[in-house]
């Protein structure tokens, strides 16, 4: 009986351009492994501060402060309408010179926002502007008529939005949210541009350095982003399936 | 300074601001003085007066697009005005420095479209507004929202959300919702505008128990049997006017007016 790893020696011997060599060296394992994980991280921090980033917009958008509404839309017309490889490009290296500096070992100077940092940032406004208009759209869906009963029983407005309108406006929300999270999802790999080392950028390491292994690891990537994909749409539905309402909506 | 709202003494005097406390029963619950209401150019309240006792039960008929709706809103504040007074319990309404959260304790308010809150169950739905608004227990609020489910016969009911509900059961509880904040005056426009005529007679019986409790209701309302049966008191509204007011005996059988007469022919 051949061992998995032997197996895999022996197919990257006979066939130099299937190089499997994540499944018998460790330490290019590792380097995938590490990558994944800092996709997983980059992906739940840019998912998490994105709908705060979503629904604090939304909700400033629906105050009666004109400047305040003026600023939110001129984010989300910036940040929807320019490519999000520029902008993490202009975070980083434009807004990145500005950020203080420390020095932990008294000889580099370090900034205070690393590039994980900037591409968490970065990712986050990017997706957050999507998810501002996809949470005003369903507060706008709300009726205008359960906001005024909510009212005239005594709620303040800001109970009314907390325990009314947004978890109305939420279960409307959820399909597009879905769609725009996915997609979040995926343009973390753009933070490869700025030598963020998650699995691109590592995957594209591995191969620069095992030029055979290049199919394999490409084919690895595929899958991976799939799973991780299909793990957030299963959540989401998951969600989705858990605050539907019994007779309302369908 | 012209502004009538900042002249008027009721608004601006600390001395009359504070009839409220000095408000007794014998006076009028609500008094609505000479309320004039428009929507940009559309005048919809030319100058309505009506007033309303403790205990009593008011019904405003009246033909469609007439403001009754736009009056009934004005009450518990849900709308402006441009002139004239409201005064609940001696408390102006449309004062500037009105505090709704006394206003709204004291007015409830049901709608055609009952409104509830569709992601709350019927319980839920009543308990909401004594838990926030008024900071009550969770356990005695509870307690008080099945007897008043109980009340408006939705017992077994409780744990159902508005969508697997009738539409005359949704609005049972949303005159529950309304109830469990322990109004002083309750407010129903066209509630059983939207309901099929089976469903009707449940709510107007709800109501009816209500109105026999001594609950003060003012009613907008196109059923004419239930109005002479339980009015105290009716008011015909037309573009904006009252053009007719009356006890149902009266009203409906002497009505004087051609306007009146005419919309009672085309109901009855
Ligand atoms: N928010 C609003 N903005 C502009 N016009 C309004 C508004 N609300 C009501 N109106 C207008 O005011 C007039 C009176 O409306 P209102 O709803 O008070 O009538 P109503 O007597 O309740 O009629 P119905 O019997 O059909 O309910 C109508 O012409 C209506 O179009
Ligand atoms: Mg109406």
């Amino acid at each position: 009986m051949l061992g998995f790893e032997d197996f895999f020696r022996e197919l990257a011997a006979e066939h130099p351009r299937w190089n499997f060599i994540y499944f018998y060296d460790e330490k290019q394992a590792g380097r995938i492994l590490a990558g994944l994980w800092m996709t997983v991280k980059l992906s739940v921090a840019c998912v998490l501060l994105s709908v705060v980033i979503g629904v604090v917009g939304a909700w400033l958008q629906g105050t009666s402060n004109r400047l305040l509404k003026a600023v939110v839309q001129g984010y989300i017309q910036f940040f929807r309408n320019t490519p999000p490889l520029v902008q993490l490009l202009f975070f980083y290296f434009a807004l990145g010179q500005f950020t203080p500096t420390y020095s932990p070992d008294g000889w580099l100077q370090t900034p205070i926002i690393s590039n994980v940092g900037w591409a968490i940032i970065s990712l986050s406004f990017f997706a957050g502007a999507f998810n501002v208009e996809i949470f005003r759209a369903g507060i706008e869906a709300v009726p205008e008529s359960t906001r005024e009963a909510s009212e005239s029983l005594g709620m303040t407005r800001t109970q009314t939005y907390t325990e009314v309108v947004f978890p109305l406006a939420l279960r409307v929300s959820i399909p597009a949210l879905n769609n725009n999270l996915v997609n979040l999802v995926k343009t973390t790999t753009q933070a490869y541009a700025i030598a963020v080392p998650e699995l691109l950028y590592e995957s594209v390491s591995v191969w620069n350095d095992f030029p055979s292994a290049q199919n394999p690891v490409m084919l690895l990537l595929f899958v991976v982003y799939i799973l991780l994909v299909g793990v957030l749409v299963l959540g989401m539905n998951r969600w989705e399936r858990r605050m539907r309402i019994p007779g309302y909506g369908q | 300074m012209t502004d009538p709202a900042l002249t008027d003494p009721a608004l601006t005097d600390p001395a009359l601001t504070d009839r409220a406390t000095a408000w007794t029963p014998d006076q009028p619950i609500v008094a609505i003085k000479d309320v004039h209401k428009s929507f940009g150019d559309l005048e919809v309240l030319k100058g309505v007066s009506l007033e309303v006792r403790k205990g009593e039960v008011v019904c405003i008929i009246g033909p469609s697009g007439s403001g009754k709706s736009t009056l009934i809103r004005c009450i518990n504040a849900l709308t402006d005005i441009q002139g004239g007074s409201i005064t609940v319990e001696g408390q102006e309404v449309h004062a500037k420095n009105l505090d709704k959260l006394a206003l709204r304790k004291k007015v409830g308010m049901v709608f055609q479209q009952y409104n509830l809150f569709p992601h709350k169950t019927a319980l839920q739905n009543v308990m909401m507004a004594p838990i926030k608004v008024l900071k009550e227990d969770r356990s005695e609020v509870e307690g008080r929202a099945r007897a008043l489910l109980r009340k408006v016969r939705l017992e077994g009911k409780e744990d159902s959300y508005p969508g697997e509900l009738s539409g005359g059961q949704q609005q049972r509880v949303a005159i529950a919702r309304s109830l469990a904040m322990r109004p002083d005056i309750m407010l129903f426009d066209e509630v059983t505008a939207a309901l099929d005529p089976e469903t009707v007679k449940e709510v107007l019986v709800t109501i009816k128990d209500l109105a026999r409790e001594g609950m003060t209701c003012i009613l907008v309302t196109h059923e004419m049997g239930f109005a002479r049966e339980i009015a105290d008191h009716i008011y015909f509204t037309d573009r904006g006017v009252i053009v007719e007011h009356g006890p149902p005996a009266t009203f409906f059988d002497q009505a004087s007016d051609p306007r009146t007469r005419e919309f009672l022919s085309q109901i009855l």
